[in-house]
């Protein structure tokens, strides 16, 4: 059981583009109930009414950092945020991955925005010891981001773009055929999810997202079918194991 | 009594604030956050007799000032939340809840009805004839008034826990559908649900919901809602209970001066998890700066 979700003011200490459409936002205060790679925050915006769910891509001490790609009104809106301003927050939503669940060569899926929340999950399983590759996909070159930091804390990364500007040409699974591993954690956009699942060749788990009311488990604005039951991914999820998906053919 | 408290068919509430059913779940998620025991009561998620996984996702839609919803009554059914819901909630607050119910015939909000009668901690029985994201149930029983009076009768025939009605604003007259249920016993009424809406994609060019529409709830209800209140509390002689948009103290003294005995939040809780905990202790400040000693002298006051 992860720490109880708080709400707390969080002050922006960093607010900068590091790919095309794609920001990395550094809020710093209590965030003690932010626990576990994969968990989420959910942002209050002045003016809009349902706040943002955003994945944590790291933390520190009394940081947590979050990449977020301008996609609509919102996160417009918090592209133009100065630093030094505060945010309420809802810190330390979601189960999270479970990191100790990894066993041998480990892969990291990541596709898109996708790919942020393996950061902090790349940095855990270094710690505990686990070789992970990261795979990363992109539609094209100009938004790739955080390859150097995978770089530098995985035993590999491998570049996928669509169009072939960088690395392998297509998706993911085309750059996971001839990789060797024991186990697997994804996230990104549910089409290349789906992809995973199909083409993976070992167990893994899986990070979802969905259109949310509330991040917390009262709404049930987000609920999804799985083979253990009906889920909450802000609750129950956001990580569902690859046992638990309904997507066998 | 109190200066917050008031009286709500026969059971006396601490103060008026009372989570909104589907906004709260079965209470133990807000438990975690703050006691919930400083509420007035809250009215627990729309329990059904089946099992009810409901539409599918996205079910969620922001807009301005408010949200739509089609979550479209999600819910265990009533056996697993007497069996495994109640007593957990029974943990963790000890006074009497507000059950709501909702069904597609009249036969199953009867079942509904009677399974929850037996219920110890259940205070009364708000009956949702008014969710607008299932079809040919809920919503449709709430929009014509003989019909809103059979579900309340085969409800009261079945309960000796006072009845309150829930209604639905997607009507010409809520005034009708009200004296409906008055009439065919109701011992109380609550308004109003959400407003049915739509909203649409630019990028897929499509309804943002997958079910289509959904209910609008949130700050852009408000001024419906207190229009409503003010004009169904003058219908009839049985306590209503205002909901729809609010999310501060001043929006319950708003409802309760339109003739609101209690009142209900809704979508506030989802986006401030302590929403109903803040106006609680908001309210005997802002009562303070509005001349007002005690709550239940306002209830109806604009109306005067």
């Amino acid at each position: 059981m992860n720490a109880r979700m708080k709400q707390r003011f969080l002050t922006i200490k960093e607010n900068e583009p590091i790919a095309r459409g794609v920001f990395r936002m550094v809020l710093q205060g209590d965030v003690s109930a932010v626990t576990t790679p994969g968990q989420f925050v959910n942002l209050a915006l002045d003016g809009r009414f349902l706040r943002r769910p955003i994945s944590v891509c790291d933390r520190s001490e009394d940081t947590v950092t979050i990449l977020y790609k301008v996609v609509g009104q919102g996160t417009a809106q918090m592209a133009e945020m100065r630093t030094g301003r505060t945010l309420d927050v809802l810190t330390g939503l979601g189960n999270g991955f479970d990191v100790s669940a990894a066993k041998g060569a480990t892969l990291l899926i990541g596709g898109g925005i996708g790919a942020a929340p393996l950061y902090w999950l790349a940095r855990s399983l270094r710690e505990n010891g686990v070789r992970a590759t990261a795979v990363l996909g992109f539609n094209t070159e100009s938004d790739i981001y955080y390859e150097s930091e995978f770089s530098a804390i995985c035993d590999g990364t491998v570049i996928a773009t669509a169009d072939g500007s960088r690395g392998v040409r297509g998706f993911v699974t085309d750059a996971m055929k001839d990789l060797q591993y024991d186990y697997f954690y994804t996230c990104g956009p549910e089409p290349m999810l789906k992809a995973v699942f199909h083409a993976s060749a070992s167990d893994g788990q899986f990070s979802f997202e969905e259109r949310m009311g509330c991040g917390f488990g009262a709404c049930m604005g987000c609920t999804c079918k799985t083979v253990s039951g009906w889920k909450r991914i802000c609750r129950d999820g956001p990580v569902l194991r690859k046992g638990e998906l309904t997507w066998e053919d | 009594m109190g200066r917050l408290s008031v009286d709500l068919c026969g059971i006396e509430l601490d103060n008026p604030i009372i989570p909104a059913s589907g906004t709260f779940g079965y209470g133990y998620e807000f438990a975690e956050l703050y006691d919930i025991n400083v509420l007035g009561t809250f009215s627990f998620k729309g329990t059904t007799l089946q099992p009810r996984y409901g539409n599918p996702t996205p079910r969620i839609a922001e807009t301005p000032s408010g949200m739509l919803n089609a979550v479209g009554l999600q819910n265990p059914g009533v056996e697993k939340v007497i069996a495994e819901e109640l007593p957990k909630l029974k943990r963790c607050f000890h006074k009497p809840v507000m059950a709501n119910i909702s069904g597609f015939s009249i036969e199953e909000y009867e079942a509904v009805s009677a399974l929850l009668d037996k219920e110890e901690q259940v205070g009364w029985l708000e009956v949702n004839i008014s969710c607008p994201n299932v079809h040919g149930g809920a919503m449709s029983f709430g929009t014509d008034p003989e019909s809103a009076a059979a579900v309340t009768r085969a409800v009261k025939a079945v309960t000796r826990k006072p009845v309150i009605v829930k209604l639905t604003p997607n009507v010409t007259d809520i005034c009708e559908i009200a004296r409906a249920c008055e009439a065919a016993g109701a011992d109380g009424l609550s308004l109003i649900n959400t407003l049915l809406c739509m909203r649409i994609d630019l990028k897929t060019k499509r309804p943002l919901l997958a079910n289509g529409t959904g209910g609008l709830s949130g700050p852009a209800l408000l001024p419906l809602a207190v229009r409503m209140v003010y004009q169904v509390a003058r219908a009839v002689r049985i306590p209503v209970v205002g909901l729809g948009g609010v999310s501060r103290a001043e929006d319950v003294l708003e409802l309760m001066l339109a003739g609101a005995t209690a009142v209900q939040v809704g979508a506030a809780n989802l986006v401030d998890p302590f929403a109903c905990k803040k106006i609680i202790e908001a309210l005997p400040e802002v009562m303070d700066r509005c001349g007002i000693d005690r709550l239940t002298d306002i209830i109806g006051q604009a109306a005067r």
